[in-house]
This record gives structure tokens, C-alpha cells and sequence, in this order.
């Protein structure tokens, strides 16, 4: 039995930059000048650029978010310790995030795929979904959680361009982006 | 590995509270799929104490020129990260951003005609250590108009962005100051659907850690999803 219930959520808001990419939001030299998460690994396997966007209800992309990754190794191995964390800001402009990482393996009988957290004003709890991989047809297939999500599965399917993956994260509309209680 | 107990989400804000502006646009329509907790989930980043410089838990001075201090009612927030089975959780990554005495954030996209104060970045983070106690010397941060519609003004808080051992512990959250009258006018705090969970977001004064002639304390324990109970005849299937 629980002794106390979890602490409420409340948005990240506009200037989570300050906080957690404060080198990205101009406070130059802040913890060494380098933000926490801007460089992943190092990881073993086949280096990947993964991008993105974060689009709202109109199709707008969020110039503002936050997007955090988590995910194996190549070899399917979580942590021990960050190295297969990363965090990047949206573009102020285009709103795209681009990670710098290493495609996952398969981890525990799932398909290979990238944990994504989204955090932003106008967000009151942070959003959990997953980037799988267009070329990983036979795995996807087989993958539980691509089988529970069914005819909107695809929404969490990266399609791989030059160098890498790129998904772009629905929050409304007729595709959005499945998110994940879990 | 742990298993983390669910989330109750009717104690959160909903995704869509209208009365937040922002959310209108930026709030899913569907639910949310509930799936088993993999090892996804169930792990995640481990930060260790290396990372910190010095100065990374104290705002008054890590972004002041040498020898300066940030301007502002001097604070200690201090609290304990716990999880819902009341275990204290070590060694895990807190970090917090806040406005100025004036209600002004260091960023480009905050216009508000308040100055800012060349000696003050607005962040801060820390690792709680074995009892999960962190704290962080700062200023209180002011209250400020923002753009919602209306005369909507934000009562003075600090944002939290904490770690847990697992991805689905991750919260990011914002801490309150006891007796602000803008706590119950503003629609971010009111999108909680409870008084009792808008409460917890609430530091109190904590005048036995509060410095003489010096700085006065705020207490604020953040509590994580706690671990799934396990019936042991289930255990005993499971191994």
C-alpha cells in the first residue's frame, strides 16, 4: 500500500531551457559549458542521426519543446549509466530535434526502438512514446507493444532517410502519435 | 529490476485544461495506451557526482560576476526525493530553473519589461545524496504577468525536473511558496484537479534550517512512483 501518492506534474513551460539546456538558452559557461545529454554514448554499433518534429493540433511545429531519448545499446543492453541518454532541444526556428546516437538492438524480445519524452508549455504531463524502425519490418512485427497500438502503430514508426531516421510526433489530428501509459 | 507502480492520472493535471491556453493545441485527444513496463521503462540514466562543479546548487553565486551576488530575498529550498512507499531515493540527477526577484527569465523569449540581474542565470542542479535530501541556496524568485488571454499572473515558483531509476519515473513539476493568493488564481496550478495534490506542490517556511541573519528555508519533498506490489504466490510464478 502506497504511504503517499506521487508528486503532481505541472508543464515544463517556455524556459525549460534555462533549467536543462542552459548552454542551448545563452547562459554561456553554465556547468562547464556543455548541456547535460547534447552528446550521447560513447555507444558501440552503427552511428544514426535521428530527427524529428513535435507538431501541434494546426501542424505547427513546437519551436519550444524539450525531447528526451533513452535506449539500448547495439547490442540491446541498457545503461549502466547515461550514455544512452540524450536530450535536445526543438529548433527555435524549424522546430526539428536531431539526436546524434547509435541504432539500438533488440532488447527483451522487442524490436529496436528509442524511448521519446516530450516536455513543453502547454504540456502538463510529460508525453512517452517510441521511435521504431521502418527497415525492422520482420521485428515490428512481432514487437508487442507495435501489435497492441494496431492500425495507429505506424505513428511510431521513424522512416529512414540519408544517414539515419526521422519522425515527426503528432500530438492531434487524424495521425497522431500514439503515447504510452506506462 | 523495479517495476513501477502505475500511474494514477486522474491525480495529474489533465492533458487538456482550457483555461490554460497553451494546452488547447499541444493536448492528445486519445488516451493514452497503457502497455506492459519493459526494460525500456523500468531503467535509466544514472548520473554520478562527478558531474557537478562546485557551485551548481547555489543560484546566488554559479552565474554572478566575481565577488557579486544575486539580487533577491535569500532562500534555502531543501527537501527529500521519496518514493510512494516512502523510501528515500539517492543518488538521483534534480534540476531547477526559476525568474529572477523580478519575475524576469534569462531567455530571449521573455519580454516581460522587468530587468535582469547580471549576477543571476536562474538554474541550478544537484544529486540527492543517501537519505535523498538535496537542496539548493537561492532567491526567491518574483511573480509575472503572462500571455494566457487575460490578467493571468504566475505565482513565484521554481521548476523541477527530476530523475528516478527508471524512465517511467521521470517528472518535471514546479514548487510553490506557502500563502501565495496566486496559487488559487492561476490556471497551470488549477489544471491539478485536487486541492489535496495542489498541496503538495506547496513548500513551507522551514525556520529550523532557516540561517540567522542570513537566509530563511523552504521545505519541498518530491515523491516518485513508488515500486508495484508484487503478491508473493505471483513472485513465486515469475522465477
Amino acid at each position: 500500500m502506497a504511504e503517499m501518492k506521487e508528486t503532481p506534474s505541472q508543464t515544463a513551460g517556455p524556459y525549460v531551457h534555462i533549467g536543462c539546456v542552459p548552454s542551448f538558452a545563452g547562459l554561456d559557461g553554465m556547468y562547464g559549458g556543455a548541456d547535460l545529454g547534447a552528446r550521447m554514448g560513447p555507444l558501440p554499433g552503427p552511428g544514426i542521426v535521428f530527427t524529428g518534429r513535435v507538431l501541434d493540433g494546426d501542424g505547427a511545429p513546437l519551436t519550444d519543446a524539450l525531447v528526451e531519448i533513452w535506449q539500448a545499446d547495439a547490442a540491446g543492453r541498457y545503461g549502466p549509466d547515461a550514455r544512452g541518454w540524450g536530450r535536445q532541444p526543438t529548433d527555435a526556428e524549424t522546430g526539428q530535434f536531431r539526436f546524434e546516437t547509435v541504432k539500438p538492438g533488440p532488447a527483451g524480445g522487442q524490436a529496436p526502438h528509442l524511448l521519446i519524452w516530450i516536455v513543453a508549455r502547454g504540456i502538463n504531463l510529460g508525453l512517452t512514446t517510441r521511435a521504431y524502425f521502418a527497415d525492422e519490418a520482420d521485428a515490428n512485427a512481432a514487437d508487442p507493444v507495435l501489435i497492441q497500438a494496431g492500425d495507429r502503430a505506424e505513428t511510431m514508426v521513424a522512416q529512414a532517410i540519408q544517414g539515419g531516421y526521422h519522425l515527426d510526433i503528432h500530438l492531434q489530428g487524424e495521425a497522431e502519435t500514439v503515447f504510452l501509459d506506462v | 529490476m523495479t517495476e513501477f507502480a502505475p500511474r494514477d492520472r486522474g491525480w495529474h493535471p489533465p492533458a487538456l485544461a482550457p483555461a490554460y491556453r497553451s494546452s488547447i493545441l499541444r493536448s492528445p485527444r486519445q488516451a493514452p495506451l497503457r502497455i506492459a513496463q519493459t526494460e525500456t521503462e523500468r531503467t535509466g540514466p544514472v548520473f554520478g557526482h562527478d558531474l557537478l562543479g562546485p557551485d551548481d546548487a547555489d543560484l546566488i553565486v554559479n552565474h554572478a560576476r566575481a565577488g557579486q551576488m544575486a539580487q533577491g530575498p535569500r532562500i534555502l529550498v531543501h527537501g527529500r526525493l521519496l518514493d510512494e512507499d516512502g523510501r528515500a531515493v539517492p543518488g538521483k540527477l534534480i534540476e531547477i530553473w526559476q525568474a529572477n526577484a523580478g519575475g524576469r527569465y534569462r531567455h530571449k523569449r521573455d519580454g516581460y519589461l522587468a530587468p535582469l540581474d547580471p549576477d543571476f542565470g536562474g538554474c541550478g542542479r544537484g544529486i540527492t545524496d543517501a537519505d535523498g535530501a538535496y537542496a539548493f541556496r537561492t532567491i526567491l524568485p518574483g511573480p509575472y504577468p503572462w500571455p494566457n488571454g487575460g490578467n493571468d499572473w504566475r505565482p513565484a515558483h521554481i521548476h523541477f525536473s527530476v530523475f528516478g531509476d527508471g524512465f517511467a519515473q521521470r517528472l518535471i513539476t514546479q514548487m510553490y511558496f506557502e500563502g501565495d493568493p496566486h496559487i488559487a488564481l492561476c490556471p497551470i496550478v488549477q489544471a491539478i484537479p485536487s486541492d489535496a495534490a495542489i498541496d503538495r506542490l506547496v513548500a513551507r517556511l522551514d525556520m529550523t534550517r532557516t540561517v540567522p541573519m542570513d537566509l530563511r528555508a523552504y521545505r519541498f519533498d518530491i515523491v516518485l512512483r513508488g515500486r508495484r506490489a508484487t503478491p508473493f504466490e505471483n513472485q513465486r510464478e515469475g522465477t
